[in-house]
């Protein structure tokens, strides 16, 4: 089953996702990317049903980045983030989007940020967050090892400490992760877990 | 501020009504690209749509796969459709020969697959006339999930690979009716593909040669067949190249089982006492 989390340091998001590509029972796939890059510095993290993943972040991306060519103008994480959810809360009473995502970003200024949110469009702000049944075993692991100066090395550490409890615990667990994060020089895989 | 000016008239409604649907003009009808259907005149589509659906039950059950390998692709497929417990054709063309260059496997609905298939044939060739060049197979899967993701929760059912070849050597796409579509080296799709997986991921080694490969596609439809009741009839396989697929076999199951077993005793479910 889908796992993503989501970790914001302080001067960096790290974000990480489940690399399977699943049909009914089967995995079909052990490299599906699911960490999209919408511009230099922004990342989704998408989760839930396949097309409409896809066709969703794309949508966004697409638009994103028109913006920025249309009006020279790069947007912030956070009108980034609050575009996303209201596309989402449009279509949630036509043709809702089945798909649960992390947003993470870096703005000069504003700094490192991280939001949730949910196919009903629901938006948060956090400092972590995850989704899926393998979050409920690391967000609680999560709330005990964040601190407000946590380096991207404690935050790896961390990412893996999350990985292997899934793998420990969760029945339907996945059998591939990776971590990518997002600092003031852009974004970066930093591994496959 | 002045935000940017989206279209999404084209996310927007569906007609309700009858005269909704008549007011679409010929050229709506028969527009090129993703075929635009005049709907059902009914208040709930969704409902309408389930209803229907129990009367004509799509032909399931099949095996289908497709592997990309050092001298190309192999595509191989089973041929029977079923009709619930009926077997309604042992001779069913799985393979959609959409191209020279470019193949499509069917499972699932067959009258959709085949339908959306020619369609994707149409738009390829279309595209082909536009620009010059043939069409890559990642655009064409796309093309293809496109029109999928306009008809998603509208009943099709499809689960399709495809497999071509282009500038950037072989490609090899799943697509289905979720609008799920991903790009991977070896797929299988259909009811008998849990058995079919667990033949080609055995066999399955990126360098073999032609003739291992050709076998090992044909050894897998066939376990297949064996074990899962609604696939048999006969293995199709296809070899993809640079100079586009050619069939390499065609094959009876029947035959293949007594020729890979002529002696019924060397079978693992020979002489399994009841008691």
């Amino acid at each position: 089953m889908e796992y993503l989390m989501g970790i914001k340091g302080k001067d960096f998001v790290m974000v990480c996702s489940d690399t399977s590509a699943a049909q009914q029972i089967i995995t079909i796939k052990h490299d599906e990317d699911k960490i999209i890059p919408i511009d230099n510095h922004k990342l989704m993290a998408t989760s839930g049903e396949p097309g409409d993943r896809v066709m969703f972040s794309e949508f966004i991306m697409a638009n994103v980045r028109l913006y920025a060519l249309r009006f020279g103008a790069s947007l912030s994480t956070k009108a980034v983030a609050n575009f996303t959810r209201s596309e989402m809360a449009k279509a949630l009473r036509q043709k809702p989007y089945q798909t649960n995502l992390l947003i993470a970003g870096f703005d000069e200024g504003a700094g490192p940020s991280l939001y949730w949110m949910d196919y009903l469009a629901t938006m948060h702000s956090m400092n972590i967050a995850g989704t899926g049944y393998g979050s409920y075993f690391v967000l609680s692991m999560f709330d005990k090892l964040w601190h407000r100066d946590l380096s991207q090395d404690e935050a790896f550490e961390m990412m893996k400490k999350g990985v292997v409890e899934v793998k420990a615990r969760l029945v339907v667990a996945p059998s591939a992760f990776q971590v990518k994060v997002i600092d003031k020089d852009g974004t970066r895989l930093l591994g496959k877990l | 501020m002045a935000t940017a000016a989206l279209d999404f008239s084209v996310l927007a409604h569906r007609p309700a009504t009858a005269a909704a649907a008549e007011s679409l003009t010929e050229q709506e009808l028969c527009s090129v690209g993703p075929c635009q259907f005049p709907l059902p005149p009914v208040q709930n589509l969704d409902s309408f749509e389930r209803e229907v659906m129990e009367y004509i039950k799509p032909a399931h059950g099949t095996t289908t796969l497709g592997f990309v390998f050092k001298h190309g692709i192999i595509m191989a497929v089973d041929s029977r459709a079923s009709m619930g417990t009926y077997i309604s054709s042992q001779t069913v063309k799985k393979v959609i020969e959409i191209n020279p260059y470019l193949l499509g496997t069917m499972a699932g609905g067959a009258a959709d697959c085949q339908f959306w298939l020619r369609n994707l044939g149409m738009q390829c060739r279309l595209y082909e006339l536009k620009n010059g060049h043939r069409i890559t197979v990642k655009a064409a899967s796309k093309l293809l999930a496109n029109t999928l993701f306009g008809y998603k929760g509208m009943g099709l059912s499809m689960g399709t690979m495809i497999a071509g070849w282009d500038v950037g050597g072989p490609g090899l796409y799943y697509v289905d009716s979720d609008a799920q579509r991903t790009k991977g080296q070896i797929f299988s799709v259909g009811s008998g593909s849990l058995y079919a997986y667990g033949i080609l991921d055995d066999g399955y080694n990126f360098d073999m040669e032609v003739e291992d490969a050709i076998e090992l596609g044909q050894r897998s439809i066939y376990h297949a067949t064996y074990r899962d009741a609604v696939s048999g009839g006969t293995v199709s396989v296809y070899h993809v190249t640079k100079d586009g697929w050619k069939k390499v076999r065609g094959a009876d199951v029947g035959d293949l089982h007594y020729k890979y077993y002529p002696d019924a005793d060397q079978h693992p479910t020979y002489g399994a006492s009841p008691l």
